[in-house]
Order: structure tokens, then C-alpha cells, then sequence
């Protein structure tokens, strides 16, 4: 199993399974990387690792490597540069999501809020213009870390959702032709009208394994589901310690079946310190507690990109970063982690690859 | 007129592995004359300088001489010939 780990100054990989983790020496440094992701690249060359890097002092960048971090490219031109004429400037990559859909596809989730496309493995992208184009945008709202567009969940046909902070839960048919909002039920905490069409502060959603039309949202406040596409959704915190939190995983091959990590809205820690996850097996009827290994006296939040589930052999695996700079996997669907890295910085982004 | 553009080190893998560039440029020229040209000929130094919109990114300091160029008239401050124009990161940081 690899382990892409970006934080607040810098970038590492991770290799191995529990209790036998090699750790990279830092691949960059003097950056933010608040996006990590593997691309596989078939045959037997090992995934492609992308890179959504911030220099506070030379700005952002999306980089590529084909050797695990041992050399990188990047357009001269840049990846991601907005035309001049749209008078817009790239401030951060947020999210790269590849879509396994057509092979060296990938999307960009940026900031300003926005979605690239790219066909050629990550190496340059080109702006999602219906989205740029909505008559929304000039309502969309920055989040606490700025606004973005920061989830990017492809459907197995050509349609798409999106998150974003703020702004909320927007879907497509085909990504190109349009987009509407999708937020119908999710409670906004931070507006006179708590039910608006958009605007919520949307943290992160998740597609089912087998239904593409349930859906998963953790909002700024509140658990969702959504078993038709979007149309609708309905709570489900029910049971959860607390209803905060940046994280929802779903299963990759169990139906009904996701993980939340939540955070005490009041403190930004995982309630009463104790670190875990919850997953649900029933769609969010039932919540359970899992995490054996993991801290009960850690005081960090998890950040919305910092956590992932793969597909590991037929089980679900796990890796997911801390704001302090602890890392953990799990290759038993959460139930037990082991540590991977700690006292790195900041951790932004966490992405794990078979 | 030929003016001398100094870098950090940071910068140098982006052109060409060099610290100092030298430009010629039409008198009578600006810092956006300058800045265009080291966008023509070295776009991956010129992005670091400059976002999208053609402004000189936050943290990026470029000296004219002994001024820091915000401190004289930004983009459309002079360049005079011989000039050295030294480009620096913030004292920023942590």
C-alpha cells in the first residue's frame, strides 16, 4: 500500500502495511500540498503521483511524477492558468480526483471555485466553463479556508457532483451542458433561511459502492443521505458523537456502507479527545464505533482531503492525516489502525494507492 | 538597453538553472515591459512573478534599483538602462 501525505510544508510517501511502514525523506518542501492523488497508469508502472502544490511566495502549481517522487514535471506554462481574458487567478488546487471512467482523466477542484478537466493524465487541465458560466458564482461564498471547489464524485455514467464551500452540492448530466444545485434538505447553520437552494457549507460527499444514486454529505454541521442522486436528502448523525466533521468515506464495494470522523464543532478536537471513526453498514440508519490503535487523547481535527478508502484485495483500506501530523492506515475497514507517520506538519491531503 | 534581472535561488531552476538574466529591452521601458518579456522568454519564472491577472504576486518582491517597485509607481514604474532589478521572496514565513 502507498501513502501520498501532504501537509502545510511539504510532501512525503508512505509504503508498506501495518507494522512495517517505510516513510520517504521530504519529496518537496517549502510548499502546501492541499491535494494528493495516485493515477494508475496500467502494465506495470507504478501509479503516477499528482500534486496540487502552494508556494506562498511563487504560487500554485500541479505537478507530476512516474517515479514516486523522484523527479517531477510540470508544464512551463503551468497546469492549471486561467485564460487572461477571464481576469481570474488560480489561488490553490484543492482536490484531484482521477475518474476511472476513461483512462489519464483527471479533475481539478480549485480555487477560485471551479473544476478542470484534464485528458492527459494531469498534465494540463482546461476550466469546466458551465460552471464558470453559472449564475450562481457570483453568490458562492468563501469557506473558512477559502472558496472552492473541493469534492468531485464522478457517477459511472457521464454525470458528476460536486462539492463546494460554500455553495454546496451541485450535479451535472454529462459535466459539460449545465449544472443545478442538489441541496434540498441540508441545514444551513450560518444563514437566516436554513433551507436554501445553495449555499450550504457542504464538507465532503461520497458515492455509494453499488448505488450511484445514494449518496453521502458531511455538512458543516449534520450527516446526510441522499438516495436520489442529490434530488433530495435526509439526516442521518443519529447516533454519532457528534454531527461535525470534514470527512465521509464511502465503502468501495459494500453497499450502504461509509465512515465519518467527527469533530466537535465547539473545539475542533475529536469528541472527548478520543480519535475514531464511524461507519455505518445500513446507509446511516446505525452508526458504529471503530479505530482500535488510534489516540484517545489527540487534540487535531482531520481535514476534508486528508483521509481516503481504497479497494485493497477485497477489503476496505483506510489512511487518513491528522493537524498534527499524524498519519494512520488501516487495512481491516477501520477496525483497527497502526500509525504511519507522525510529527509531520500540518497534514492537508492524504491518498492511498494499492 | 540591457537591464540585469537577479533571482533567488528558489528561482533559478526556472531559468535555466541561472541567478542572473539579462534582458534587452526598448528605452523607454516599465517593470510590465520587463516582466512581459521574462513571461516571452521564460514562462515558468514569469508565473512565479506574476498570476493570471498580470499582478505581481503577494509575497514576491521586485527591487528597481533600491526601491521595492510598490514602494515606486508598481508595473509602470521606470526601468532605467543598466538597471539591476532584483527579484526576492517576503520576509514571511514559519
Amino acid at each position: 500500500m502507498r501513502v501520498a501525505i501532504g501537509t502545510r510544508k511539504g510532501l512525503w510517501t508512505a509504503a508498506g502495511m501495518p507494522g512495517d511502514w517505510a516513510v520517504s525523506h521530504p519529496l518537496k518542501e517549502m510548499a502546501e500540498f492541499a491535494s494528493v492523488a495516485w493515477l494508475p497508469m496500467g502494465d506495470d508502472r507504478p501509479p503516477r503521483l499528482i500534486v496540487g502544490a502552494r508556494s506562498w511566495f511563487w504560487g500554485p502549481s500541479v505537478l507530476i511524477s512516474d517515479d514516486d517522487g523522484a523527479t517531477w514535471s510540470e508544464p512551463e506554462a503551468g497546469a492549471v492558468t486561467f485564460p487572461p481574458e477571464l481576469g481570474a487567478a488560480v489561488e490553490r488546487v484543492w482536490n484531484l480526483t482521477p475518474d476511472t471512467r476513461e483512462p489519464g482523466r483527471v479533475w481539478a477542484g480549485v480555487e477560485p471555485h471551479s473544476l478542470w478537466k484534464s485528458v492527459d493524465g494531469g498534465s494540463t487541465f482546461t476550466l469546466n466553463q458551465a460552471l464558470w458560466d453559472h449564475p450562481h458564482r457570483k453568490d458562492w461564498q468563501p469557506g473558512a479556508g477559502g472558496p472552492a471547489v473541493h469534492t468531485i464524485v464522478p457517477r459511472p455514467d457521464e454525470g458528476m457532483a460536486i462539492a463546494m464551500s460554500t455553495g454546496g452540492v451541485y450535479r451535472s448530466a454529462d459535466s459539460e451542458s449545465g449544472w443545478e444545485p442538489a441541496n434540498q434538505g441540508i441545514k444551513v447553520l450560518f444563514a437566516p433561511d436554513p433551507y436554501p437552494a445553495y449555499g450550504q457549507c457542504v464538507h465532503r460527499i461520497a458515492m455509494d459502492a453499488e448505488n450511484p444514486d445514494l449518496l453521502y454529505a458531511q455538512n458543516h454541521g449534520g450527516v446526510y443521505r441522499s438516495a436520489d442522486a442529490g434530488t433530495s436528502w435526509q439526516p442521518i448523525m443519529d447516533g454519532l458523537p457528534a454531527d461535525f466533521g470534514f470527512v465521509v468515506l464511502a465503502h468501495p464495494t459494500r453497499a450502504g456502507s461509509a465512515w465519518v470522523i467527527p469533530i466537535d464543532a465547539g473545539t475542533m478536537f475529536p469528541p472527548e479527545g478520543r480519535l475514531r471513526l464511524w461507519r455505518t453498514y445500513d446507509a446511516g440508519e446505525t452508526w458504529a464505533e471503530v479505530g482500535e490503535g488510534l489516540p484517545s487523547d489527540h487534540y487535531a481535527s482531520v481535514l476534508r482531503d486528508a483521509a481516503h478508502v481504497i479497494d485493497l484485495d477485497g477489503t476496505a483500506a483506510i489512511a487518513f492525516g491528522t493537524r498534527n501530523g499524524s498519519v494512520y492506515a488501516s487495512v481491516d475497514e477501520g477496525e483497527t489502525f497502526d500509525e504511519v507517520a507522525q510529527r509531520l506538519p500540518d497534514v492537508l491531503s492524504v491518498r492511498a494507492s494499492a | 538597453m540591457t537591464v540585469l534581472v537577479r533571482l533567488p535561488q528558489s528561482l533559478a531552476v526556472d531559468a535555466g538553472g541561472q541567478h542572473e538574466l539579462a534582458f534587452d529591452l526598448a528605452p523607454p521601458a516599465s517593470l510590465a515591459d520587463l516582466l512581459d518579456q521574462i513571461q516571452a522568454l521564460h514562462p515558468a519564472l514569469g508565473r512565479r512573478l506574476r498570476d493570471e491577472t498580470g499582478a505581481v504576486r503577494r509575497f514576491v518582491n521586485v527591487y528597481v534599483g533600491e526601491d521595492e517597485s510598490r514602494a515606486l509607481n508598481g508595473l509602470q514604474t521606470p526601468v532605467p538602462a543598466d538597471a539591476v532589478v532584483l527579484v526576492a521572496g517576503s520576509v514571511a514565513g514559519g
